[in-house]
């Protein structure tokens, strides 16, 4: 643990930490360009150089392991003068587009230019080195070859994270640009990453480029529902609608990376299959109802099916998408409003989905496991069980939340259970399923609200609304919440008090709270999850 | 100094050819450092005898060698330097073309003693018929036993390889030579670790020069006291100068270290050609400060140039007569180094560019008076502030030219062009 002045204070820090990391530690930001802490270091953007007492010369932050007794100067008139002079290197050549450029507003050439600049230029526009524009990578990925800064991030992360190596620096000196290999595309499944790593207005995303300024977003912190591994993400939106993902850095979870497929999953939100307001079965179509219509009309089904058939005739089949919270709420009001001990899970993916063995898991649900731990999926047939069931007439009210059971099980089998079945539906959009409804409650999607999600490895992580659901849609703990006093006149509740409940009846949660579970997710009691942040 | 070492050619007509080499006691230092020296003892000779690098920066070999770590189980790489791309500087090719087997003798004698059992020739890729001559060369001692399995009975092999660069200075500097045998881009690894520590393939790694390492066999032969008593004790042995430029004889001179360069450029170079007078001198390739001719009664060794804050460097001695515009000049130089510089690093990639057009626009009479002081500025923005010295390569010898002869600048300037001759325009590097 060397102890270590930096900037006139004392830090005490771990063994290992260069100066860049060090500072950080204390609030101090030394700036820098090409080091990245989840990529090997390379030294070459210079930004980073600080006065280390008893050094003749200056040194760069990025690779220089802190060490004991150490006094590191990043403000002195030196560190500055250099860093002054590596902006104005970097920048003869650049073309400061800014007004036309994507990056501008979270560009590090702007952001230290402002602190560290000096404001004068010295080279004509004619006189700069020109280089390829527009050049296209591959599927998410566009090149402005004049703002690139060489600094070596891009090529580093194609070769050191998904050793896919198809960018390679080309030419020599100023000249420099970074290209593909010949006869490669940039096209490995987390190539979006780059643009996430590039300092500069370089690599800009084709996805995102261009549709909004970046000041005008919003940013709200959450986690990709796409698949089990939950990469923790930002969610950045504008008056109700998503413009990107970003990968969050959790080095528990998905380090500092997401895939591609995950960044564009906040497409699968704002479709125009979203269900606007509450339906209930007509005699030919859907009517429009009002929540407190098709809540009354839910009540209905259940009580006369409950007098009829007994309470056991009512199920409830809860898919994987479906957070703890919701889950929780379904199944309570089964079993402790209606009498049911009929729930099941169901986690379906497609039997051939992509995946790897880095962050793209083949169980394509957010929450497979957080349904396990509330005792809803075991071996996996629980699902089956109940149609079963309803297929020799013993379901005749059945609760599907966010689940397409046509998808999962196909028509024919749908078609001869569910005939005569009432079912009640809570989902986001509309699918397959949809038509076998009888009353439909819309739900909000994962980035329209709160809760938690437990990840294949069996850590508990939150999702947060970035603004409310489209429409009459309801947030799922709420419409949940609704039809609970529909039934038996129970109070409303806050998310934190549905979370609380849950923490307090299903062992697994115990302890737990939406504070402990903070912006990095903690490990479930029992479940091999380990982490450090 | 009687006899000829690296320039032994010079003396012995086909010492190139294996048998030439093997009448003229060829191997048998070797022989002697392999049968009856330990390794460290060998390495011992080298430290006494005070041979210190000649690439450029005069470090001492064998304290170099003595690096190496002692408890590692990865194997020690020996690449002997032969990208000799300085300007002005053709020493090495000497040796490879016209007295290879010394330079490969060196190489054994050193992998002996770092215990390296392999060693790479990084020779640059314009030398083809020096790669030519260096592949024969092996093919003989490989048949004579000298290289290979088992040599001289002793039990220690060694496998030597040329690997032809595809032509970049940058392949020089020793990290950028280990990168580029490796099969990547040739951009100089930050240091720590050194090679010594961490180099070839992460292995142990000794990079030396070929004239370094063609030293090292007469080390052997005659002891460490012999090399010391040639030339002076602070940086002693044989050197190659070469000299080019306006001079009646260029040519290469082996001759003690510490020669003043005076004597150099009129004693053994004949002089300024045409009975010219002397301008300016590059005396160290061109990668260090020039001299004017109150400046070159100076020694020619390691410590006497840098007390007058120049550098004894290769001791590629450039020497431009009284007719050289020395923006011109320097405008070829700064060409260089702008072609050169491996992009890495952003003050060089981006610094040695700049100073390329704005040499150029100060030569075609287009430079204003301030741009004198921007490339000062430029120059000092870009030294020590790099991974390897290429900046400092650019920048040193382009602040001596602005201090040393900054009225020709200035005369650029006012004069709106070249006040000695209209003179072609270089064209910037592609």
């Amino acid at each position: 643990m060397p102890t270590l002045e930096i900037d006139g204070q004392e830090v005490t820090v771990e063994d290992g930490l260069n100066v860049i990391q060090a500072a950080e530690q204390v609030g101090i930001e030394v700036p820098h360009y090409c080091y990245h802490p989840g990529l090997s270091i390379s030294g070459n953007c210079r930004m980073c150089l600080v006065e280390i007492e008893n050094m003749p010369k200056l040194q760069i932050g990025c690779n220089t392991r802190v060490a004991d007794g150490m006094v590191v100067k990043t403000t002195s008139e030196r560190a500055k003068h250099a860093q002054a002079a590596v902006l104005e290197f970097l920048l003869i050549n650049h073309p400061i587009d800014c007004p036309i450029c994507d990056q501008a507003g979270e560009c590090k050439l702007q952001d230290y230019y402002m602190l560290y600049g000096d404001y004068k230029s010295e080279m004509q526009l004619e006189a700069k080195v020109h280089k390829g524009k527009v050049v296209d990578l591959g599927p998410e990925v566009v090149l402005d070859e004049e703002r690139c800064i060489l600094c070596a991030r891009c090529t580093r992360f194609c070769d050191e994270i998904t050793q896919t190596g198809e960018l390679g620096i080309f030419e020599r000196g100023d000249h420099s640009r970074i290209s593909l290999f010949p006869g490669k595309q940039l096209d490995n499944p987390y190539s979006g990453n780059v643009v996430d790593v590039c300092p500069v207005g370089a690599l800009t995303s084709k996805d995102f480029r261009f549709k909004s300024r970046v000041w005008y977003l919003e940013k709200t912190p959450s986690t990709c529902t796409r698949c089990a591994t939950g990469c923790n993400i930002d969610i950045y939106h504008r008056q109700g609608e998503v413009f990107r993902f970003r990968p969050r850095q959790n080095l528990a979870v998905n380090t500092y990376w997401m895939c591609d497929e995950g960044r564009h999953w906040y497409k699968s939100f704002q479709q125009d299959s979203r269900i606007p307001t509450p339906l209930v079965r007509g005699e030919s179509s859907f009517t429009v109802a009002s929540w407190d219509e098709a809540g009354k009309k839910v009540a209905q089904a259940v009580r006369s099916t409950q007098d009829e058939h007994g309470a056991d005739a009512v199920a409830a089949i809860i898919g994987a998408k479906a957070t703890n919270e919701e889950a929780f709420l379904l199944s309570r009001l089964l079993r402790e409003h209606i009498g049911s001990t009929h729930t099941a899970g169901l986690s379906w993916s497609p039997a051939d989905a992509f995946h790897d063995d880095f962050l793209i898991h083949a169980d394509k649900n957010p929450n497979t496991q957080g349904l396990k731990s509330l005792g809803l999926l075991n071996g996996g047939g629980e699902a089956e069980a109940i149609l079963s069931a309803a297929a020799r007439g013993e379901v005749k009210v059945l609760f599907i939340l966010g689940a397409d059971l046509v998808t999962a099980f196909g028509q024919e089998r749908i078609d001869s259970v569910l005939g005569e079945t009432t079912v009640i539906l809570l989902d986001t959009d509309y699918n397959d399923t949809t038509e076998y409804a009888d009353i439909v409650l819309p739900i909000a999607a994962a980035v329209e609200t709160d809760g938690t999600c437990t990840n294949q490895a069996g850590r508990v992580q939150r999702l947060s609304q970035a603004f409310p659901p489209p429409g009459e849609a309801k947030a799922g703990w709420e419409a949940l919440a609704l039809l609970s006093t529909q039934l038996d006149g129970s109070d409303s509740v806050s998310i934190t008090d549905v979370f609380g409940e849950l923490t307090h009846s299903v062992p697994a949660f115990a302890g737990l709270t939406y504070g402990k579970i903070g912006l990095l997710g903690a490990p479930l009691a029992g479940v091999g999850a380990s982490a450090d942040n | 100094m009687a006899e000829n070492v690296l320039l032994r050619h010079e003396d012995i007509p086909d010492i190139h050819k294996l048998d030439i080499y093997l009448a003229h006691a060829g191997y048998a230092a070797a022989r002697k450092a392999l049968t009856t020296l330990k390794p460290e003892e060998v390495t011992a000779l080298v430290k006494e005898s005070n041979l210190r690098g000649r690439g450029g920066a005069g470090f001492p070999a064998g304290v170099k060698w003595g690096f190496l770590p002692k408890d590692s189980d990865k194997p020690v790489y020996l690449c002997c330097n032969a990208d000799e791309s300085e300007p002005g500087t053709f020493k090495d090719r000497a040796i490879i073309e016209k007295n290879t087997h010394i330079l490969l003798e060196g190489i054994l004698i050193t992998c002996y003693a770092i215990n390296a059992h392999t060693a790479y020739i990084y020779i640059r890729g314009e030398f083809a018929y020096g790669a030519k001559c260096l592949e024969q060369a092996l093919a003989a001692a490989y048949a004579q036993g000298l290289l290979g399995k088992d040599i001289f009975g002793t039990g220690f092999d060694l496998e030597v390889y040329v690997h032809r660069g595809a032509g970049a200075y940058i392949c020089g500097e020793e990290t950028g030579l280990i990168e580029s045998i490796e099969g990547k881009r040739a951009y100089p690894r930050i240091k720590p670790p050194f090679p010594a520590v961490y180099g070839l393939f992460g292995c142990p790694t000794i990079v030396n020069n070929v004239e370094t390492l063609a030293c090292v066999p007469s080390i052997i032969k005659n002891g460490p006291d012999w090399f010391r008593s040639i030339g002076p004790e602070s940086g002693p042995g044989p050197k190659i100068y070469g000299v080019s430029g306006h001079v009646e004889k260029p040519g290469m001179f082996e001759l003690p270290l510490g020669m003043p360069l005076r004597e150099v450029i009129y004693d053994y170079a004949g002089g300024i050609k045409d009975g010219k007078q002397l301008k300016a001198v590059m005396p160290a390739g061109s990668s260090f400060p020039v001299l004017t001719p109150d400046e070159i009664d100076v020694h020619m060794d390691f410590d006497s140039m840098r007390a007058i804050g120049a550098f004894l460097g290769t001791a590629g001695i450039i020497v431009m007569d009284e007719d050289t515009c020395m923006v011109r000049a320097l405008g070829i130089v700064d060409r260089f180094y702008h072609h050169e510089s491996c992009g890495q690093c952003s003050p060089c990639r981006e610094g040695t560019g700049w100073l390329h057009k704005l040499l150029v626009r100060l030569e075609e009479g287009n430079g204003k008076a301030e741009d004198i002081d921007l490339i000062d500025r430029i120059c000092t923005n870009m030294m020590g502030n790099t991974v390897c010295v290429l900046a400092d390569a650019a920048a040193m010898p382009t602040q001596s030219y602005l201090t040393k002869f900054s009225d020709e600048f200035v005369a650029h300037v006012t004069e709106g062009g070249c006040p000695l001759k209209k003179t072609a325009v270089q064209p910037e590097a592609a």
